[in-house]
């Protein structure tokens, strides 16, 4: 096997791991904390895009682009909690499937009616725009690496937020036992606010991330957002270390799939057959891992402590 | 319940839903505009589904996010034979309905191991897995969909080809299906799994294996819902994996809820709210504001919040509730 | 339950208005206007809309009835669509249709009913082929054609190793394989990618496959969104000094407008092959890409310009039975003689209804004012009949 490809394709893996897990772990707050199923977390990834692209277009720099897109994104994560889902929390899970599917759409037109069809495009800063070599022969874009980085960073702070500080105590609490954080004399309705936020700018920093790579479309997080829902269940749903395992896992899983599954393929199939079918069932591979992981760990690999 | 006196509103409106689609071919051959009777017998068809749903997720309390999946299954069963020149309707549908039972019993047994949310999110993944399997067929058009260039031939019982005679097939079909339900719903089986529904823990104290009595349930659900894929691919003579996307199970969902959910003829009122919002919103739109139309899906989104949050119980909770006042 | 009343209340009054027989030539266009495709739907709309203006929205003497639909990038909803129009709209033409899996899906509503089909764009095989119908016509292509004048061009450049890339859905496996048709390398590798409204539009792994196969040069097929995705990777990955890049049905105008925005220069000076251009030496062709471009301020796509032709063949069938609609025979033999002015120049119709037309070589440039467009360069297929033809019954 050639191992340059192989180590490309890992770092690939890893990179899109990332993604899953910015996206995934604030999912997995929300509904480890508040029991909530926000179907809608992918549109926040899109706004977080959206918000980027249109200010790297007014300010000519993707980093202030990104950094003032970050608060943008926390405030319409504030406007979605207060308005809709602080509703909800005390409905069952089929109202929050319904309630957030109808945020979906009307996150997605609205989107549409505002930046139009187009994709936006995201410039890179020429500096970003580079290529660096790893092990003498692995070529990656800077900026892959750059993900990579800035991704790790973000899960690094969020273990120090969740272990470290009294509002990560806090959201522990709630992970693990909702009733107590009441009983703790804690403001709840905040504590759900911030949380919701927090996760909000989680999947907007996602969003903004990926868009230099692909663009920021209409659309764009409802693919993904069962992805990382897939992520959570398989991690365990309110834990950060699971989502942190199970979105490299999942990352890594539809890399080498795509990679590496249509040479297995055309072992014994016809090359057409064998080109077509191999990535769906590449596609496929993440549902039954999350099917079998269900079956025998329901809780899945890393629950809460005291669930 | 022919006793009209007792009639109450909900009743009422019933009856004249099921009274206005038993004449919707008269009123389409009156007007002389066909697309009303695609409309009708998608209704009819979806409202099937959305009642077999029902049967789970309303009465048995069991909120699958993969039942769209059935209904790809079963107009599968019709397409790939009629793709390999097999005619035979009294082949079509029991394979639909045992394709659908099994793959409802295999899942069923798995899922059911699991409770609350993580049963939305096992139904979801085994659908999309038969959504990507499909996909990968390539002989069967993978991602592109199959056309079935004939439907399915009963042996000169009747002739499916017939629009109006498939709308009336169609529609018995529905009616045998909420037939069912109800004397599944009334009966001892029924009971049990509503009992169970509200508590799992009494029932299986009393000595009920609650989980069979699920397991039951759920593939007959499943099955009649692969029966109606069978129509659905009759009626819309294609079919692609794009049919039992989660999004469509979400809509199946919504079908329930906006009719309400755990009553006899919620899904249909439903369904019917639906499949009119999905068609005249965008006009509407249009009549107030000139090109809005095509961002109907915004007030469609909108209107599905406002349910959820203020309908409790759907169109037929809300009957109940004028009723309550009068 | 007022909703619930509201819905019935209307859908009865709409029962209740019977249809009028409007002595007008409807035509129904279905195309995808939502999703992040829609930006190509809405060249589509807008190159029909200047062909009405053209005509004065005038067909045989009768008033032009055009009437929009999206189809969501569904084949499903782009079926139910073309039922509506034929069934409700009683339209007498449908025509639009991006997408060859929509197209595939669509057909059979429109044919079963009598109803002439046109495809703006689509042009997958079976309805070249096998499939082929006396009342369906293509305005654009068939899509094995561009491809294989791109393999073509890759033989003169001495390509010997090549990757395929292109989405997994009908046209994705026919622009690859009429690539493969002409091709005389080898080809190394080939990846077909998920497509549709959640499309994968992050190309990292596929691109590192196709440097490990050391590949010359990789050819893909991205119409859409995911071109400029593609090509914005393919030049963050640094892939340029090892591979050139070949693309079919990607770079265009649209496509141009955001890699100009992302200032990747690389794209400019590329080439790529087409069956039209917007600079392309005809009046006709001026016209409608002066109007395109003062009514929009963009430069017109491909999409733009098949649509602009499937109005105005349209206007020729109509126009050579007087306005006569029932007279389907007259309408088919007047659209089968090409005889209209379209954007590409004199061409022909082969038996199956597809166009036999030159194919020419195009290279990105800046203009005057320094938009990055597509340029005629030379004609590097003359006359081109698609490969299905002959399987195609009719004369």
């Amino acid at each position: 096997m050639d191992t340059t490809l192989l180590a490309a394709q890992l770092i690939n893996g890893l990179q899109l791991g990332i993604l899953l897990f910015l996206l995934a772990s604030g999912l997995s707050l929300i509904f480890g904390i508040m029991d909530f199923v926000n179907l809608a977390h992918g549109s926040l990834y899109m706004v977080g895009a959206f918000f980027c692209a249109t200010i790297t277009d007014w300010t000519d720099s993707f980093i202030i682009g990104a950094l003032l897109a970050i608060p943008a994104t926390a405030v319409i994560g504030f406007l979605v909690e207060i308005i809709v889902v602080r509703k909800l929390y005390q409905r069952d899970h089929l109202d929050h499937v319904l309630a957030t599917f109808g945020l979906i759409l009307v996150f997605d037109t609205t989107t549409q009616m505002i930046w139009g069809p187009d994709g936006l495009v995201v410039p890179l800063p020429a500096w970003l725009d580079t290529r660096v070599t790893l092990f003498s022969d692995i070529v990656l874009p800077t900026y892959r690496i750059a993900i990579i980085g800035v991704g790790l960073a973000v899960a690094a702070g969020l273990w120090l937020l969740v272990s470290k500080t009294r509002l990560g105590m806090r959201i522990r609490a709630g992970a693990s036992n909702r009733d107590m954080i009441g009983a703790l004399g804690v403001d709840i309705n905040l504590l759900f606010t911030l949380v919701f936020a927090l996760g909000a700018v989680l999947a907007g920093l996602a969003g903004m991330m990926i868009a230099p790579i692909t663009e920021a479309s209409v659309g764009m997080g409802n693919g993904i957002i069962i992805v990382a829902f897939v992520v959570i269940v398989i991690g365990g749903i309110g834990s950060i270390k699971g989502a942190f395992a199970a979105a490299m896992i999942v990352g890594l899983i539809d890399t080498m799939g795509r990679s590496y599954l249509d040479s297995l393929f055309k072992l014994f199939m016809s090359n057409q057959n064998a080109e077509t079918s191999a990535p769906a069932i590449s596609a496929m591979l993440i549902y039954i891992l999350m099917a079998a992981i269900l079956a025998f760990r329901p809780q899945g690999l890393f629950p809460p402590k005291g669930r | 319940m022919l006793n009209i006196s007792s009639w109450n509103l909900r009743s009422w409106v019933n009856m004249i839903v099921l009274v206005l689609l038993a004449l919707v071919p008269v009123l389409v051959s009156w007007s002389g505009n066909e697309f009303y009777l695609d409309i009708a017998t998608r209704l009819v068809i979806l409202a099937m589904a959305a009642v077999t749903l029902n049967l789970i997720l309303g009465y048995g309390g069991m909120i699958s996010f993969g039942h769209a999946g059935f209904l790809g299954i079963g107009a599968y069963a019709v397409g790939i034979p009629v793709y390999h020149e097999i005619y035979d309707g009294f082949l079509h549908f029991p394979i639909a309905i045992i394709g659908s039972a099994t793959f409802a019993l295999i899942t069923g047994m798995i899922c059911l191991r699991t409770k609350g949310v993580h049963f939305i999110m096992i139904t979801m993944a085994f659908s999309q897995m038969v959504f990507y399997g499909f996909v990968s067929i390539e002989d069967y058009g993978g991602d592109d969909g199959l056309v079935i260039e004939a439907r399915s031939e009963f042996g000169g019982l009747f002739d499916m080809e017939n629009n109006t005679t498939l709308y009336y097939f169609c529609f018995i079909c529905l009616l045998a299906t909420i037939y069912i339900v109800r004397r599944v719903v009334n009966s001892r089986f029924g009971m049990v799994i509503q009992g169970a529904k509200g508590n799992e823990r009494r029932l299986q104290s009393l000595g009920f294996n609650t989980y069979r009595y699920q397991l039951a349930c759920y593939v007959l659900a499943g099955a009649i819902c692969g029966f109606a894929g069978a129509l659905l691919g009759n009626f819309t003579s294609f079919i692609s994996p794009e049919m039992m996307d989660w999004s469509r199970s979400g809509e199946l969902i919504f079908m329930v809820v906006l009719g309400g959910t755990a009553t006899l003829f919620g899904p249909l009122l439903g369904t019917t709210a639906f499949l009119l919002l999905e068609e005249y919103l965008p006009h509407v739109i249009d009549l107030v504001y000139k090109g809005g139309g095509v961002y109907w899906q915004l007030y469609f989104g909108i209107i599905l919040i406002l349910v959820v949050l203020y309908m409790k119980g759907g169109i037929n909770g809300f009957l109940s509730r004028r009723e309550g006042s009068k | 339950m007022k909703k619930s009343l509201i819905g019935l209340v209307s859908a009865v009054a709409l029962l209740a208005t019977p249809a009028v027989a409007a002595d007008k030539v409807k035509i129904g266009f279905v195309t995808t206007i939502t999703t992040p495709a829609g930006a190509m739907g809405r060249d589509m709309v807008d190159g029909a809309n200047i062909a009405l203006k053209h005509i004065n929205n005038m067909m045989g003497g009768k008033q032009v009835d055009f009437i929009v639909e999206d189809d969501g990038f569904k084949p499903e909803i782009g079926k139910q669509k073309t039922d509506k129009l034929v069934k409700q709209d009683k339209v007498d033409f449908v025509t639009g249709y991006i997408w060859s899996h929509v197209l595939l899906a669509s057909r059979k509503s429109a044919l079963a009913n009598d109803t002439f089909m046109i495809s703006a764009n689509a042009g997958p095989s079976p309805v070249a082929g096998k499939l082929c119908h006396k009342n369906f016509f293509s305005s654009s292509w068939q899509n094995d054609q561009n491809p294989m004048a791109t393999g073509e061009v890759m033989n003169k450049d001495g390509i010997k190793k090549a990757y395929l890339m292109a989405p997994n859905y009908a046209a994705g496996k026919n622009m690859t394989a009429g690539v493969a048709r002409t091709f005389k390398g080898e080809i190394v590798g080939k990846d077909l990618t998920k497509w549709g409204k959640d499309m994968q539009l992050d190309f990292s792994a596929e691109l590192a496959k196709a440097k490990a196969a050391g590949a010359e040069a990789i050819a893909i097929f991205y119409p859409g969104p995911a071109g400029p995705a593609f090509i914005k990777q393919f030049d963050q990955a640094g892939l340029g000094s090892s591979m050139k890049l070949y693309t079919m049905f990607t770079v265009d105008a649209l496509a141009l407008q955001r890699l100009q925005k992302a200032n990747l220069k690389g794209v400019l000076g590329s080439y790529n092959t087409m069956f039209w251009a917007p600079d392309l030496d005809n009046a006709v062709n001026k016209k409608f890409v002066a109007d395109f471009k003062a009514k929009t301020g963009r430069y017109p796509t491909h999409y733009a310009a098949q649509s602009y032709d499937a109005i105005m063949l349209i206007k020729s069938g109509v126009d050579a039975v007087n306005g006569d609609l029932d007279n389907k025979d007259g309408i088919r033999a007047g659209m089968k003689k090409a005889n209209f002015p379209s954007v590409r120049g004199k061409f022909r119709y082969g038996n199956n209804h597809f166009p036999i037309q030159d194919f020419h070589l195009r290279q990105v440039k800046a203009d005057a004012n320094g938009d990055w467009f597509v340029s005629y360069v030379s004609t590097v297929t003359k006359d081109h009949q698609d490969t299905y033809a002959s399987k195609c019954k009719m004369k």
